[in-house]
């Protein structure tokens, strides 16, 4: 028996996840259309590579991964590109971005591919096709998986894979565990090979006991794998990749800190099986399982291709009409979709449709009573009352200095909160503000150092002319052999420049103080469309965050 | 737009608050049953007094009334300074006394949640030291005293300070065990000698010992239900044992034992329910466990050598002070920075 670690806190919120495993995982009814959006991953934006009116087949390349971190995204069926636009896409800033909308044309037509036998295939070929593949973290991270499956600096000991899933509501961790567990091994095998990883450690919640027996018939199927499947207590937020991490090795990574340095990765369960689906069959990312619970008639999972309007899978789930708001993600981390006509993508684990029955509204925030019921469920470890209370207070250093940046936004804090206080909005808003701040001093630095250099230039310059005339006056002077009277030509426009420039100076100081400079016109549109998301981040948090009327300021 | 997480565990405020009167409902109990039903009066008065001021004051600085009223935090402190002064005392000292720790130690440094000091304890203070003589009658238990007054005597003294014809105050109260004790020391009688006194029971007082012992009771209860942690009440008690038996062992004549002080005055009641309020106490653990042991030490110091009836009070107070300079000093480290674990 493997000795389980703890880590601290940690919640029991009511997981309703009976509702979504009674039926296995369908295949989602062919969309109408398909927005897919080109920035699907953590890094940069995808490059388009088809033109408007293209006939495309399932599996095709769409979108070029741009530059490395970035990855590629693929037509999920085959049919005509409608458009080429900006759409609302499920991203919790709320903003538009690049969407390629496609129409199917029902024939679901395979591009040709094939896979590989990975034992046969070099490891830089094997992450080649990953990242070909457009595979990247299905667990929330989309962190593109062929950088994650590199590990060159540090010796990885133990590939921690993630079956945990202890966000309530969600199952399609479950559901594929249960249904697909010998891809998610072998796709574990390759990632394992990747990473040189001398043993893989799949962590498990126990309120799962058909995905846990199933992933064990599948490990002992592998005679050759070095696995185990590890059953751990439920409880929220173990499948946290750090806390998992804690669980299953003892080993505490602390935050900016990658785990790779204290020689531990971990994937998500759904991240392996799509790893083998890319290298032994060839297909790229194209589908996801989804859960699709709440409101809904029939709770259950689908296999859901990338770009399915939300809508239309909620239509097949039998979606109530009481239903106000749709989530994405479980209750405790998600996020609420600007819409649900937005497509589905490789990080939606999740649509719960939510009403005011299901979600009542929080009752009115009171003050807080330093009860700290908080701290004991922090899995942080942090003092979640002093840091509401310094974002509160906008004390933005001294929320940094009690670590406001270790919070995973777990919501444990808020969760069990006595006086109902949105404690997970105010480190939002804080983070936001302190990011934007640094963005602020950043681009005021850049510009800053522009302009000096201009008036160092100029005072350069004038420094030069002056210089040449006061020679020549004096040259003039000599010549005529006037009364030995030094010219002060030489010496006034200095002085005025100089005047002039601290003037100058002081006007820029005062701008850079009072003012936002929007340094942008160099910027990537990935780096633009980041700067948009923070600040919308930033906007909804402080609406988020804003006082409320009965508290105390 | 609403954030995560989307739904939250119900206990609210006044759920919490109510528990902990609950809680307090054991020793009430027996405190009728050895001094009567005038704690009963007391408690009532000061929990009515302590509504009106709370929403007065809460007009004043133009808060909503329901929300505040309802979170049962002013009926606590109410109930605690009813338990911290005598039951038979003028209904004016009670509703000064309540009036000043809600409007004062709580309503001006902010409300709910924003007072550094424990309401209760000063308003407790503010009568003690404004009113010394009132707060030293105390009810003599029952079988004790040479008198026992009924119910409507009871009454009659709290609102018109009228005595049946015939009795003294002297007749009907009596110091509290600990300052019997002290004076009795005073005399040149030792502690065993003063044990053999009536008002003595088993371990300390006769019936407060018991009415302790039910506070400890409702204690537990809370440690149970998780509305406290163990530190607070642990860390108290063990500091004010170990002090009370280092004093007894060096001379048992003169000091009293440690279970004496346990089961004397507010010791009990302060360490389940004064110490415990969260607003007032630390908030790392550590720093509670230091907090109630410095507090647990000063009990003993005050009582013992002090001029005061009890220490509870005014060691509370001393200890609220300290509370941010605490909080800063004990700073958990955070995940992953521990260092040294594997
Ligand atoms: S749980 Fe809420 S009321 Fe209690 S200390 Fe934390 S923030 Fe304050
Ligand atoms: S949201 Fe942050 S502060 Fe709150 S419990 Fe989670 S990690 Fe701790």
């Amino acid at each position: 028996m493997r000795t389980l670690h703890k880590f601290h806190g940690g919640v029991h919120p009511p997981t309703h996840k009976l509702e979504s495993t009674r039926s296995p995982i369908t295949l989602a009814a062919m969309p109408s259309r398909l927005v897919i959006p080109l920035h699907q991953h953590v890094g940069n934006r995808a490059k388009p590579v088809v033109e408007v009116g293209a006939q495309v087949l399932k599996g095709q390349l769409i979108g070029r991964a741009e530059g490395r971190l970035s990855s590629a995204v693929h037509a999920p069926t085959s049919g005509t590109v409608l458009a080429i636009d900006m759409q609302q896409v499920a991203h919790p800033s709320g903003l538009p971005d690049l969407c390629i909308t496609l129409k199917p044309d029902g024939k679901d037509q395979w591009i040709d591919h094939s896979g590989v036998d990975y034992t046969q295939t070099s490891h830089s070929d094997l992450r080649h096709l990953l990242r070909q593949a457009g595979v990247v973290g299905l667990g929330g991270a989309v962190f593109p998986s062929d950088l994650k499956a590199y590990a060159h600096k540090h010796k990885i000991h133990t590939l921690v894979l993630n079956g945990a899933e202890c966000e309530p509501y969600i199952t399609c961790d479950d559901m594929l565990m249960r249904e697909r567990a010998s891809d998610i091994v072998h796709g574990a095998e390759i990632l394992r090979e990747l990473l040189h990883a001398e043993e893989v450690l799949i962590g498990i919640e126990d309120n799962k006991p058909e995905a846990i027996a199933a992933m064990r018939q599948a490990v002992s199927g592998c005679a050759k794998c070095r696995m185990e499947v590890v059953s751990i207590p439920t409880l929220y937020p173990s499948g946290g990749a750090k806390q998992l991490i804690r669980i299953l090795t003892g080993i505490e990574v602390a935050a900016g800190i990658r785990s790779t340095e204290k020689g531990v990765q971990c994937f998500n369960v759904a991240t392996a099986y799509s790893t083998w689906r890319a290298i032994a069959h060839g297909e790229p990312l194209l589908s996801r399982i989804v859960t699709v619970t709440g409101n809904v008639a029939n709770a259950q999972n689908f296999e859901v291709l990338l770009g399915t309007p939300v809508d239309e899978l909620l239509a097949q789930a039998g979606c109530k009409a009481d239903t106000d708001r749709y989530i994405m993600g479980g209750p405790m981390m998600g996020v609420q979709l600007p819409s649900n006509r937005v497509g589905i993508t490789k990080a939606t684990n999740c649509i719960i449709a939510a009403s005011p029955a299901l979600f009542p509204p929080p009752p009115p925030a009171m003050p807080c009573i330093r009860c700290t019921r908080c701290a004991q469920v922090c899995p942080a470890e942090l003092q979640p009352q002093d840091l509401f209370w310094f974002a509160k207070s906008d004390n933005f250093g001294k929320a940094q200095e009690f670590h406001l940046f270790d919070c995973i936004e777990c919501g444990a804090c808020a969760y069990v909160c006595p006086s109902h206080i949105p404690l997970v909005n105010y480190y939002r808003y804080a983070k936001s503000e302190i990011w934007a701040r640094e963005r602020e001093t950043e681009a005021s630095e850049v510009a800053r150092e522009r302009h000096e250099y201009r008036l160092l230039r100029i005072e350069r310059e004038k420094q030069e002319k002056a210089e040449k005339l006061a020679q020549k006056e004096r040259a003039t002077l000599a010549a005529k052999q006037a009364s030995a009277q030094p010219s002060t030509s030489a010496v006034e426009p200095d002085d005025a420049a100089q005047q002039r420039i601290e003037a100058a100076l002081a006007r820029a100081r005062e701008q850079a103080a009072a003012s936002h400079p929007q340094n942008t016109d160099h910027l990537t549109p990935a780096q633009q469309a980041e700067i948009a998301a923070i600040d919308a981040r930033r906007a909804q948090a402080h609406a988020a965050a804003a006082p409320q009327p009965n508290e105390d300021k | 737009m609403w954030m995560s997480p989307f739904f939250t565990r119900s206990t609210s405020v006044s759920q919490i608050m109510l528990r902990v009167l609950l809680a307090l409902l054991p020793g009430v109990a027996l405190y009728v049953w050895y001094f009567g039903p005038a704690i009963l009066v007391s408690m009532t008065l000061a929990s009515l007094t302590a509504l009106c001021t709370e929403a007065a004051m809460l007009k004043l600085r133009n808060r909503p009334l329901k929300p505040f009223l309802s979170d049962n935090s002013a009926l606590l402190t109410a109930w605690l300074l009813a338990l911290s002064i005598p039951p038979l005392a003028p209904w004016w000292l009670v509703v000064v006394g309540t009036a000043f720790a809600i409007a004062v130690s709580k309503h001006l440094y902010g409300g709910l949640g924003s007072n550094p000091f424990n309401p209760a304890m000063i308003g407790y203070a503010v009568l003690i030291i404004s009113f010394p003589v009132h707060m030293t009658h105390w009810l003599a238990p029952h079988g004790v005293g040479s008198l026992e007054l009924s119910f409507s005597e009871q009454l009659a003294y709290i609102f018109n300070s009228a005595l049946p014809d015939g009795a003294t105050l002297d007749a009907i109260t009596t110091a509290t065990p600990l300052d019997t004790l002290k004076t009795q020391l005073h005399m040149g009688s030792t502690v065993t000698e003063t044990h053999h006194m009536p008002i003595y029971g088993y371990l300390a007082g006769k019936g407060s010992e018991l009415v302790a012992l039910g506070f400890a009771a409702g204690g537990l209860y809370l440690l149970l239900a998780r509305i406290i942690t163990w530190h607070l009440p642990v860390a108290f008690l063990a500091a004010l044992f170990v002090t009370a038996e280092l004093f007894h062992l060096s001379n048992p004549a003169q000091y009293a034992a440690p279970l004496f002080h346990w089961f004397s005055g507010a010791a009990m009641l302060g360490a389940f329910f004064i110490l415990t309020d969260p607003i007032t106490s630390p908030t790392t653990a550590k720093g509670k466990l230091i907090f109630a042991a410095c507090a647990g030490v000063l009990t003993y110091l005050i009582r013992v050598f002090g001029g005061f009836p009890d220490g509870v009070a005014f060691a509370t107070l001393f200890m609220n002070i300290c509370v941010p300079l605490i909080d800063a000093w004990t700073q958990p480290k955070v995940f992953g920075k521990k260092g040294g674990k594997p």
